[in-house]
């Protein structure tokens, strides 16, 4: 692929908590437009603590410190006078756990839309069915939007939360382990929309295992203990990886 | 042990079914279009208790135009913004008091506060916001309690979609919990329309047979004029005392119905 741009710089970037931990240290790492970048590693290594940095999910937590800077399209997003909400359309994020709002499955696509300020209905039906076509949801719930989203398989429900973020016409999509509660054929459609849509976003993902991160990876970072051990093109890491680290966690040796 | 356990639950049961079956039967024989809808005669020994029913209506209603406002909107602070530190604990430590204070010292303090302080006079006005005090406790807490049920991802998502705090609770906390802080508002009007002391110095009147015509009039109240015909007037007919108790025992009762109703309703519909 020749489009190599940077969309996202983050630029020795910190995160410390009040009580003197520290979840990730001195990052420094590029993440390239239109490209699907994982990032991988054992539990506790901050990859979700840099997933959240990129939207700012973190402000809801007391007591966290970011130390560095990440830049969004050379706009850093860390100041405390960034419009957090205009960012969070801008980068959205799908959870470990599929959380459909109380309501139906299209206020659950409208919700965000409508929060911007959107209310023309023709607007509306647009993103909802480009949305659920983009997550390959539409076929199996076109004849029945105003069902209760919770009336949807947990498989569904991820989709629709995925739906939910491109419904935003984001830049960016984070999704943080969102197959993990998934059985294998979700997963295989949850990871096929991600190919699909990487053509018009970037997407950044934390995967619920080692052999997810190969499959789907365009880009991979290893991070362990918070600290980036090795980043690179995901053909050349998982087949020969620099670090020996980096090679015991891949082959298994460690996990 | 089972026949323990039943034998207390009857033993709990069994004094309600009396106490309201008991004044029905006294009470029924009193009810009629006349009890219900003309003012008192012959020293009240005749006639009907529309003011006393109008006033305890008034008194309900005018003590919800104030608690519900400050009362939500102090569970939604207290829920979604206060941090924990030393202010809000002391807050949360003075609704629990508040809430434990003998509704006779609400009474003194609206006098001393509204009837006097203020020139309120006995009043509508005064009566309300002396209720509205004792009421703002309960829905307070019942507020709070409410808004935390709702579960914390549903916030995340929200704000992770571009909401604004107050866009997210409005639209999606504030639904939610809308059920629990109705049966908490209900209980606490209930409670309010049911009680003496604290309309005793501020608002009831003794005997006033007319309806009243602005909040700073006096009026009439159900559960004052109930204690004023069963102690304060000699050769009053039975009937009447227990006709007066029933109509306040329906009114309680059935705004403490509408709340279970509301309860199970939101409890089946519920999405998570």
């Amino acid at each position: 692929m020749n489009n190599t741009r940077a969309k996202i710089v983050v630029d020795h970037l910190s995160v410390q908590y009040d009580d003197g931990t520290e979840s990730l240290r001195d990052i420094s790492l590029e993440i390239l437009a239109n490209q699907i970048t994982v990032l991988f590693g054992p539990a506790g290594g901050g990859k979700s603590t840099l997933l959240r940095a990129l939207n700012r999910l973190n402000d809801l937590v007391d007591g966290v410190r970011l130390i560095g800077k990440i830049y969004l399209d050379g706009e850093d997003i860390t100041g405390s006078r960034v419009d957090v909400t205009a960012l969070r359309r801008r980068v959205g994020m799908v959870f470990a756990q599929a959380v459909p709002l109380p309501m139906s499955i299209r206020q659950n696509l409208t919700y965000g839309l409508e929060l911007a300020g959107v209310r023309q209905a023709g607007k509306l039906d647009f993103a909802v069915e480009k949305s659920l076509r983009a997550s390959a949801l539409w076929d199996e719930v076109k004849d029945r939007l105003n069902d209760p989203a919770i009336a949807l398989s947990g498989g569904q429900q991820q989709r629709l939360c995925l739906a939910r973020v491109l419904a935003l016409e984001p830049e960016v999509v984070l999704l943080d382990e969102p197959t993990s509660g998934l059985d294998p054929i979700s997963t295989a459609k949850v990871e096929a929309s991600l190919q699909e849509i990487k053509r018009d976003y970037t997407v950044v993902i934390v995967p619920h295992s080692v052999q997810q991160a190969a499959r789907i990876s365009d880009q991979a970072a290893f991070f362990l203990q918070g600290e980036l051990i090795e980043y690179g093109a995901g053909k050349n890491l998982f087949v020969a990886p620099q670090n020996k680290r980096t090679e015991d966690y891949v082959t298994g040796r460690f996990g | 042990m089972f026949l323990l356990i039943s034998a207390a639950t009857a033993a709990t049961v069994l004094p309600i079914v009396f106490v309201v079956g008991y004044i029905a039967w006294l009470g029924l024989p009193a009810i009629s279009v006349e009890f219900l809808t003309a003012l008192p005669r012959e020293g009240m020994r005749a006639g009907g208790i529309l003011p006393a029913i109008v006033g305890t209506v008034y008194l309900t209603l005018g003590t919800g135009l104030i608690a519900v406002p400050l009362g939500v909107a102090a569970g939604i602070y207290l829920a979604e913004y206060a941090k924990d530190n030393q202010f809000t604990r002391a807050i949360r430590i003075a609704i629990i008091n508040l809430a434990g204070i003998p509704s006779v010292v609400y009474g003194l303090f609206g006098l001393g506060l509204f009837v006097l302080f203020l020139h309120f006079g006995t009043s509508i006005i005064a009566g309300c916001l002396t209720l509205s005090i004792m009421t703002l406790p309960v829905i307070i807490s019942t507020a709070e309690e409410a808004l935390r049920a709702v579960p914390q991802s549903f916030r995340v998502v929200s704000i992770s979609l571009g909401g604004t705090k107050w866009q997210t609770i409005w639209r999606i906390v504030l639904p939610q919990a809308l059920p629990g802080i109705l049966t908490g508002i209900i209980l606490g009007l209930e409670r309010a329309a049911g009680e003496t002391a604290p309309i005793l110095f501020t608002v009831a009147a003794f005997f006033l047979p007319r309806l009243p015509h602005s909040i700073f009039d006096a009026t009439m109240a159900l559960p004052y004029h109930l204690f004023v015909i069963s102690t304060q007037v000699p050769g009053m007919p039975i009937r009447i005392q227990y006709g007066t108790a029933l109509v306040l025992l329906v009114f309680v009762l059935s705004m403490n119905i509408i709340a279970t109703l509301i309860r199970s309703r939101a409890r089946a519909r519920r999405q998570w």
